[in-house]
């Protein structure tokens, strides 16, 4: 056994490639998409690309939770819906400027997920996720409720302002740049939070609780934090959503959105930093072009799952970092 | 001769059954102090009690004069007391510079800084590869902890242990499961460390511990059985009817 062992040190091991800061790869990776979404508006509808970015944000921040925090929650859409009806009423009653509107909406998403966070933490696996998706339905009844919400019709015809009292959102490309840089720059954000030396603490709390314990880690603390700043994205993924469609609805606080952006971060690849970015377009788009299919959308999505399920176990990005051997 | 660590009266009951009962253990500053005892002894428990992964039922637990019996066990960490696990206790997919620089992050305080680079842990690299060669893992530094074998696993967390400069560590079974080339690096790695430490070790096996402890203390069915050193432990007729007794040869 021993003997076996001192061999694949020296046979199979190879030390790990070392570079400070973010990969080449990872580099060429973010330009080339920057310069991909600056030209899309041009090529098909914005509003359709905006809604793509707004996912894939979305499931990015509950990649971080997922993938990096290694906590599943199941009431993601208590975030991301929260912030949009924020964000919405922020815009069309208080008569705020868009990015401030977006940013109410975001510190509300924090303090629900700190608030939430805070209740959840505590409790492991199956009864975190069971915890999370209570609490995301008194949100949901919450706002089926409340009068400021419009209940069934939810915050409709949301005024998309002035960017800074200056700049008209008004036109589709000019809102696109906005929702550009919001969500390319929160997904940026993401990526420096894995990559700091927190996101590094969270890395040995996934891979080795006890031992994270033992060094005198305080645990649960990483963890509500990670939860928080999960919210906070996923927030800020629903606010931008709310100024794209001028509209907070109760779709955005359902359980079943909690659910769609799980399957969004497993079809991309969990606990990659560019598969909820694919599994979020991917599902987004499939949506928007089978949309004439009327209720089979459901069935031929779930058909898909399954079948990405089956063949990338790791999701579409999981696999191709294997063949490529290098983390994407 | 000062007390560090200090049991009185441990108990821990798991629904009617008595896995450790009444146990007083005294450690004394900068020795190497062996718990031994057969299997289901309540070794281990007894040792989840001490760095309180497991609330005792009864009784108090004091490390340097400190009532410690209500911590929680990161808080334990913090105040210099540092365990190890029986299962090699590494984060796998991270580098072995990673690993100690995790130990060292900590020793810095809280790293809740998720704005700032990675590459601000570099500032830990020097200190971390001291360790590391300490524990003579230089050529390995970066390999992924996952790809060493199970002798070098242990040694890499000794390295991120010491890398906290605890004042008393506890080891859980340091040698499980090792091959005899194994078991002497890791013996004469533990002496190394034992200078100006404090070191209360759990292990299995009699012999192991013979020429590197100063006390020891024998459990059998949760109680203590007998204490003192090597010569007057391995001459206990009680102690040898335990082993014999459990079916240990």
């Amino acid at each position: 056994m021993a003997a076996q062992d001192t061999d694949t040190d020296t046979i199979a091991a190879a030390p790990v490639p070392q570079a400070a800061g973010m990969p080449m790869l990872h580099k060429v990776i973010f330009v080339l998409l920057l310069i991909f979404l600056a030209g899309l508006p041009f090529m098909v509808y914005p509003i359709f690309a905006m809604k793509v970015m707004c996912f894939a944000l979305f499931a990015a921040a509950f990649n971080l939770l997922l993938g990096f925090g290694g906590l599943l929650s199941f009431g993601h859409a208590a975030y991301f819906g929260g912030a949009s009806y924020v964000a919405a009423h922020a815009a069309k009653v208080w008569g705020l400027t868009p990015e401030l509107s977006v940013l109410c909406g975001t510190a509300a998403a924090a303090f629900l997920g700190l608030v939430i966070g805070g209740l959840s933490i505590r409790r492991q696996g199956i009864y975190f996720a069971m915890v999370t998706l209570a609490f995301a339905q008194m949100v949901y009844f919450f706002a089926l409720q409340v009068p400021f919400t419009g209940g069934e019709d939810g915050i409709q015809s949301v005024p998309r302002g002035d960017l800074f009292g200056l700049i008209s959102l008004e036109n589709n490309i000019a809102l696109y740049f906005f929702v550009l840089a919001v969500t390319f720059g929160g997904i940026l954000f993401l990526y420096r939070i894995v990559h700091s030396p927190f996101g590094q603490v969270l890395k040995a709390i996934r891979e080795n609780e006890p031992r994270a314990i033992s060094l005198g880690y305080n645990v649960n603390r990483y963890k509500l934090m990670v939860f928080v700043l999960s919210a906070t994205f996923a927030g800020l993924a629903g606010a931008t959503k709310s100024q794209v469609f001028q509209l907070a609805s109760l779709t955005d606080v359902h359980w079943a959105m909690s659910g769609e952006v799980v399957l969004m971060t497993l079809l991309g690849g969990m606990g990659t930093i560019f598969g909820p970015l694919v599994g979020g377009a991917l599902i987004v788009t499939m949506q928007n072009y089978l949309a004439t299919f009327g209720a089979w959308v459901t069935i031929i999505q779930g058909i898909i799952f399954v079948i990405g399920v089956l063949l990338f176990r790791e999701g579409i990005v999981g696999v191709i970092s294997r063949w490529l051997k290098r983390p994407l | 001769m000062s007390i560090v660590l200090e049991a009185r009266g441990l108990t821990k009951e798991f629904k009617g059954f008595v896995a450790v009962n009444d146990v007083d253990l005294k450690v004394e500053k900068g020795t190497i102090h062996a718990l031994i005892g057969p299997n289901g002894a309540g070794k281990t428990t007894f040792f989840n009690l001490l760095t309180k992964f497991l609330q005792p039922t009864r009784g108090t637990i004091h490390y340097e004069g400190r009532d410690i019996t209500r911590m929680p066990p990161a808080r334990i960490a913090r105040l210099g007391m540092v365990r190890s696990f029986q299962i090699s206790a590494v984060f796998p997919d991270l580098t072995v510079l990673q690993n100690v620089r995790v130990a060292l992050q900590r020793k810095r305080g809280e790293s809740y800084d998720f704005w700032r680079s990675e590459k601000s842990l570099t500032r830990f690299d020097d200190a971390a590869r001291g360790y590391i060669d300490e524990v003579g893992l230089s050529e390995f530094v970066h390999h992924r902890a996952a790809e060493l074998s199970y002798g070098r696993k242990r040694a890499l967390e000794i390295a991120a242990t010491l890398a906290l400069e605890p004042e008393m560590l506890l080891l859980d079974e340091p040698m499980a499961g090792m091959a005899q080339e194994d078991i002497e690096r890791i013996s004469a790695l533990i002496k190394r460390v034992a200078k100006n430490r404090t070191i209360l070790m759990v292990e299995h096996n009699l012999s192991v511990v013979a020429n590197l402890s100063d006390r020891i203390t024998v459990l059998a069915r949760g109680e203590v059985l007998a204490e003192g050193d090597y010569d007057a432990v391995s001459k206990s007729p009680e102690v040898i009817e335990a082993y014999i007794g459990a079916g240990y040869d």
